[in-house]
């Protein structure tokens, strides 16, 4: 077959149906693979959250709460609790302050607002440095933030007179996390001040 | 024969990263480590394939002063599809991979290999072009990454050869990337050669 030559109407005519073509295509894929893939991100935030808080026997996916720490900016809160009688909590927080992108984090909490446990759901950190905060921070020593208690302070890297060891070439990305923690912490703070 | 031949072409002869010195940005950008490396590697090589053989399938029917746009729009399509795939019915591999996906979008070697190869030749050819490479560009990566990783924290994937603490970040970071990017070209020349 002979090349179709660059006159005008041929070229105005191959690029329309090609973007239309990829547009359909894109389109189709998209609703196709809309429920799986919400089903994918719901399972992955009912695992990440069974593996930050103690035990649970409610639906805390079912009992979310968004909880409002400043003016336009919220998080969501999902209350745990055995027999009714409220345990903790996961609280699924995010930070604007990482190095590339956002960075979500699901964070659990005890009723005295003691850091129970992590776990980066999200986040586009340079591989190898800023994307190792998933274990970093419950390393050995001053790095782990397990256990700790951020209350209405906050946590800090060491470089800002801070208790906790930020990842070796990758303060931003651990400045971030400390902040995406620390917002958690403050929703929780404001979530048992509402609920008691 | 013919096949296999075009395949040792743009893996070997032609290597993407050592002899084109195409797609440096995710080249230089994710080979912090092995494992990055080779999932970047993969993950271009099927898009490579796929849009190899699109791009040859329509090239009578895409006049030349507008082939660039459509073949950008083939791409980013095939990387938008997969990206969309992969996680729904695959979410292990968007556990390692997602990242990285987006960043196909921009790696050169894709328009690269479209423009060069895929639109002058049929498209069996064109797919042993993907596939060569992709398997060029993906070795590439890997080596690149063992080599920063080895140097920079002393261990390959999950083999540690001596302590982390002896390591030198350097190879870690960016400029260490361009460095050893800079050794395994000479290498790579002077075995080639």
């Amino acid at each position: 077959m002979k090349k179709l030559s660059s006159t005008l109407p041929n070229m105005v005519i191959v690029l329309t149906l090609t973007t239309v073509l990829a547009g359909f295509l894109l389109g189709l894929v998209n609703s196709v693979t809309e429920a799986p893939r919400q089903k994918v991100a719901n399972d992955k935030r009912i695992s990440s959250l069974q593996s930050v808080v103690a035990e649970f026997n409610n639906e805390p996916l079912a009992e979310a709460v968004k909880i409002e720490i400043a003016e336009g900016d919220s998080v969501v809160v999902y209350p745990t609790r055995i027999d009714g009688a409220l345990t903790g909590a996961a609280i699924e927080s995010v930070t604007h302050e990482g190095f590339s992108g956002d960075i979500t984090l699901m964070v659990g909490f005890d009723l005295n607002g003691a850091l129970i446990g992590y776990e980066v759901t999200k986040h586009a950190e340079t591989p190898g440095l800023g994307s190792k905060m998933n274990e970093w921070f419950r390393g050995e020593g001053a790095r782990n933030v397990i256990g700790l208690t951020p209350g209405t302070e906050g946590l800090k890297v060491t470089k800002d007179k801070g208790q906790v060891d930020a990842i070796t070439a990758a303060t931003i990305s651990s400045r971030a996390f400390l902040d995406a923690i620390n917002r958690a912490a403050n929703a929780w703070n404001i979530y048992l001040t509402n609920n008691n | 024969m013919k096949f296999l031949k075009t395949i040792y072409n743009s893996a070997v002869v032609e290597n993407p990263t050592f002899v084109l010195l195409l797609g440096m940005c995710p080249t230089l950008g994710t080979t912090s480590s092995a494992i990055n490396g080779l999932s970047m590697g993969l993950a271009t090589m099927l898009v490579l394939i796929c849009s190899n053989c699109v791009i040859s399938a329509i090239k009578n029917l895409v006049p030349d002063k507008v082939r660039i746009p459509v073949y950008i729009v083939v791409i980013a399509t095939f990387v938008t599809l997969l990206q969309l795939l992969i996680q729904a019915y695959a979410p292990a591999i968007d556990e390692s991979l997602g990242i990285f996906i987006p960043l196909i979008v921009v790696n050169c070697v894709l328009l690269g290999r479209a423009e060069a190869f895929a639109s002058r030749h049929n498209v069996v050819d064109s797919m042993a072009d993907g596939v060569g490479a992709g398997l060029g560009f993906t070795v590439a990566l890997t080596l690149l990454g063992a080599c920063r990783e080895f140097l920079g924290t002393g261990s390959i994937a999950t083999l540690q050869i001596f302590p982390e603490s002896w390591g030198a970040l350097l190879f870690v970071l960016a400029p260490g990337a361009f460095i050893m990017l800079g050794f395994l070209i000479a290498i790579y020349r002077s075995i080639k050669d």
